[in-house]
């Protein structure tokens, strides 16, 4: 029995959202304006969302951390994002993009969800070339599209190598316009900490303000999470340093189910790190893995230069085992094969971590100039961080956590197990299964902002009009506040003797080694007793110097720290119950004879969604079986 | 091999916007080349938490020169000397060891302090609040190919978009003037053909909104040379010329009703 209702409209799949949204109850424009929606994240998705919903008349608060919307992590994807216009004529079609993002998920996602993100995709293209984004074109002046990662067709738009922070400009601008219109009140500074339940429905939020630590209450008729993704659990990864899980978790301890945590991906072209002191890795686009060659040396520890090393006496271990997909195999698959080439010992750079991504073949095959013409900024900032010039001497690359494809579980309508409590973009688990294929998260961010949550959203609200928003007096918003206090408080006064960084750091080598690219039956029972001590630790030694009452960063840190020590409990009993490998999950003792992700479809063709039982207990876990009725399961096969 | 630097610190620390704030010293030894200055301010925080002193509040985000979260002035240069590089990006190998560092924030009437080299940049989101989009409501768009934009439009468009609105331009300036910032923001839209018919509009409620903010331009050009995306002072004169043209048509169209 499972208590998850997905909400997926009946019908066949090409019909379903067409269906759905007539079916949905329509909040009536004049009454809009007499709910209030509170939307936490302005990235794109909640940029996107907070703008829409308040196009429509909605009443809307928007919240981030952030000093300013444009700052959201969004703004560092570089390589593009999909829409299924064909305009290259090379095949594409909504129903292509709907297959290859069910099969790039590896069979664990929902195919209703997948079939709408491929519709809805091509008025996201429309929607951000009208705003202004300047998405690459042709001479002709119309758009031009690139193939990426692993696909098959030339369905990616992007804008240079700033694809992620176009887009985010235009939804930006599109909410500052709201903003100025007066329909969106934008609070930046101030971090949510805590979801507000009244008889079991959302009602508000608790939040800290940055700058002078006040907290206080905001109250809605609906909360919409639009918080980003939880890869920083890694402490290392190419998230932005301040992405954290908080705003998810705290839905969660509150009710909300949390579905997947262990569908986490890897980005195989990253720069390795340099240092213990390293605080973040730099993503290289995947666009790179289109002209460049990887390889490693034949030889164990072969300490020469790269150029002394002949052709013949190069692996080029991608090519060779995967010769229809060669360098462009999903990244998965791609970052996998560099982890089994660098812990056998072939590894390059000083600390022997990393692959070369060689550019020599494109440079004499183009020349130097078409090759700095299409990835002219990305060797330049490659450059800058390493002090290597990668025209003279191949880049050096290693995988990197980078996106998370677990999160909160949401039905169809993105509601989470709260009602009137929503999650958009890549806080939410939807709609990647468990691998995201490229160029598909700025997708999905923007089509759950801009074209289906303003719809669903109505569904739930049309039945309420007239109700009132609980009072911010109400007794819940005061419990949720002392709730808040204490937590800062206890922080405040543990007086011990390490940092936050120091913890986050050991909690993250945790969470690689037993949770990362290749998990293992002993490394996550392993991680499951070396991370509640280290937790333990946390909440005595921590020492965090200055006031609750000022900025303070360390403080922040702390309760995201604090969250991520739960989050990666759950990713390793996640992992230790899915006894398969799918996607990102991949589990040492399920692979095939080649050494493939095995998937177990009869036991596994379903979201583990996560139900929190207090502190002290561990969560319930649920199932929502998923049918494949359009995508017949096949292993998937890169050769 | 790497080499290791030490290095002396003189860090602005001010607590709060009305603390009249001042400098420390702090020595910051065995320094990694391959640290970035971020990561070097990191291992001054770690031993200030250790000697139970309050660590130094600094902005920044992704670490990749994208965000444009990150600021401070190093030695009196707006996210120091390398030219086109943030903050972020800066790495240690191009200071010498035994080096003195001034780190302060970037300083602007507009920029009030927060809290030691933190600034509040939100004078920036004003500017754009009043007209820097192009008001197109969701679901309102045609398909895309229905308009072509030339490709030499698009990419300057692009050159005047790639601004990271982090400040430099602002704190480079004898003037505190924003004219870097909003001309590349303008630029962006009133280049291509989405963007024409707001285009006069756009230009004078953005321009006068800076006005309320910010000094007047005086044609130094260091806003050019502290600006981490090589914003093209040329935007400065773009917008110059349509604020002049925004000013007759505008007032032609008001006379109209
Ligand atoms: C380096 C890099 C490159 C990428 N490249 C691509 C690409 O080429 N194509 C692609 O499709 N995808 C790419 N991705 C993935 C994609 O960028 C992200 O998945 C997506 O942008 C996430 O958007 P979001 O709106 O869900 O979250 P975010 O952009 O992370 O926004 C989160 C928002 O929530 C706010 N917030 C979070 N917690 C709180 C809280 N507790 N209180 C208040 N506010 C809070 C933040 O301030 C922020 O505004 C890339 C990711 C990385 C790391
Ligand atoms: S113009 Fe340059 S210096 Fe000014 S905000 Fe933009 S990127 Fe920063
Ligand atoms: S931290 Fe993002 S630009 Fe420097």
């Amino acid at each position: 029995m499972t208590v998850l209702d997905s909400k997926i409209p009946s019908g066949p799949v090409a019909e379903k959202w067409e269906n759905h949204k007539f079916s949905t109850k329509l909040v009536n424009p004049n009454n809009k304006r007499r709910f209030e929606i509170i939307v936490v994240g302005t990235g794109l998705a909640g940029a996107s969302a907070a703008a829409s919903l308040s196009e429509l008349g909605y009443k809307v608060k928007a919240f981030t951390f952030h000093d300013s919307p444009r700052r959201a992590h969004s703004i560092a994807a570089q390589g593009g994002i999909n829409g299924a216009k064909n305009y290259t004529n090379d095949g594409d079609s909504v129903h292509r993009l709907f297959y290859d993002t069910v099969k790039g998920g590896d069979y664990r996602s929902r195919e209703a969800n997948v079939h709408r993100l491929a519709e809805v995709s091509v008025n996201i293209i429309d929607q951000a070339a009208a705003q202004g984004v300047p998405f690459a074109r042709e001479y002709g002046g119309l758009l031009d599209n690139r193939s990426f990662g692993g696909a098959q067709v030339s369905r990616t738009f992007y804008a240079r190598g700033q694809t992620g922070q176009q887009l985010l400009l235009g939804a930006y601008q599109a909410l500052a316009k709201q903003v100025a219109a007066g329909g969106v009140e934008l609070h930046t500074r101030t971090e949510l900490l805590d979801v507000v339940l009244k008889d079991g429905r959302a009602c508000g939020i608790v939040t800290r303000d940055l700058v002078n630590g006040e907290v206080a209450s905001h109250s809605g008729h609906a909360v919409v999470l639009a918080t980003g993704g939880y890869g920083n659990v890694y402490y290392l990864s190419t998230n932005a340093m301040a992405c954290n899980v908080t705003a998810a978790w705290r839905a969660h301890r509150k009710g909300a189910f949390f579905a997947n945590p262990c569908y986490t991906q890897i980005h195989p072209t990253c720069i390795p790190a340099s240092d213990e002191f390293q605080s973040k890795l730099t993503l290289m686009s995947e666009s790179l893995r289109n002209d460049g060659r990887i390889w490693v040396p034949d030889a164990f520890d072969d300490t020469r230069s790269p150029s002394e090393i002949p052709d013949n006496e190069r692996d080029y271990y991608l090519e060779r085992k995967y010769p229809a997909f060669g360098n462009l195999v999903p990244r998965d698959v791609a970052s996998r094969n560099a982890k089994t080439v660098v812990d056998q010992g072939k590894g390059v750079g000083t600390l022997k971590n990393g692959v070369y991504l060689d550019f020599g073949a494109a440079i004499e095959r183009d020349g130097e100039e078409a090759v700095r013409s299409k990835y002219g900024n990305l060797f330049d900032m490659y450059e800058n961080i390493t002090g290597e010039n990668p025209y003279q001497t191949p880049m050096r690359i290693y995988p990197a956590i980078h996106y998370t494809m677990g999160g909160v579980w949401v039905d169809y309508n993105l509601m989470t197990t709260i009602p009137g409590c929503y999650s958009i973009g890549e806080a939410n688990f939807s709609d990647h299964g468990a691998n995201r294929l490229g160029a598909s998260a700025l997708m999905q961010g923007l089509a759950d902002g801009y074209f289906v949550l303003p719809y669903t959203i109505g569904d739930d609200l049309a039945g309420r009009l007239g109700e009132p928003t609980v009072s911010t007096d109400d007794p819940v918003f005061a419990e949720a506040e002392a709730a808040a206090h204490d937590q800062i408080n206890r922080f405040m006064s543990i007086g011990g003797t390490r940092s936050v960084d120091w913890f986050h750091r050991e909690l993250g080598k945790i969470v690689w080694d037993y949770i990362g690219m290749e998990r293992t039956k002993e490394g996550l029972e392993k991680a499951l007793s070396e991370i509640p001590a280290l937790e333990e630790e946390f909440w005595k030694d921590l020492r965090l110097p200055g006031s609750a009452a000022t900025l303070n960063s360390g403080l922040e840190k702390a309760g995201r720290v604090a969250d991520f020590f739960e989050l990666a409990k759950l990713m390793a009993r996640d992992a230790l119950d899915r006894e398969e490998s799918c996607g990102g999950h991949f589990r040492a003792e399920h692979q095939t004879e080649e050494g493939e992700a095995q998937r177990d479809d009869e036991n596994f063709a379903h979201v583990a969604a996560w139900e929190w039982n207090g502190t002290d207990s561990v969560q319930t876990r649920h199932q929502e079986e998923l049918t494949f009725e359009n995508v017949a399961l096949t292993q998937r096969s890169y050769k | 091999m790497t080499q290791e630097l030490n290095l002396t610190l003189q860090v602005w620390r001010q607590d709060g916007s009305s603390d009249p704030g001042h400098f420390e010293t702090y020595a910051a030894n065995g320094i990694s080349e391959d640290m970035s200055f971020l990561e070097m301010l990191d291992i001054i925080n770690e031993q200030l938490i250790e000697d139970e002193q309050v660590p130094i509040e600094f902005d920044h985000d992704c670490r990749e020169g994208i965000c444009g979260t990150c600021s401070l002035m190093i030695n009196g240069q707006a996210h120091g000397h390398e030219k086109a590089t943030t903050t972020c990006q800066l790495h240690m190998r191009k200071f010498k060891d035994g080096d003195t560092i001034v780190v302060e924030p970037f300083r602007a009437r507009a920029f009030p302090v927060v809290r030691d080299l933190v600034v509040d940049r939100s004078s920036f989101d004003r500017i754009i609040e009043a007209g820097g989009y192009i008001s197109i409501n969701t679901g309102a768009a045609s398909d895309a190919n229905l308009t072509p934009v030339p490709k030499e439009a698009a990419d300057t468009s692009f050159d005047a978009a790639a601004c990271i609105g982090c400040g430099a331009c602002v704190a480079a300036c004898p003037n505190s003037a924003a004219q870097l910032f909003t001309s590349a923001k303008l630029a962006h839209l009133n280049l291509i053909p989405q963007g024409q018919s707001q285009r006069f509009e756009r230009t004078e409620t953005m321009v006068d909104t800076m006005e309320t903010f910010f000094g007047s331009c005086t044609n130094h050009g260091e806003c050019h040379e502290a600006c981490p995306k090589e914003i093209s002072l040329d935007f400065i004169a773009f917008m110059n010329r349509d604020y002049v043209k925004a000013k007759v048509k505008n007032r032609k169209l008001a006379g109209q009703t």
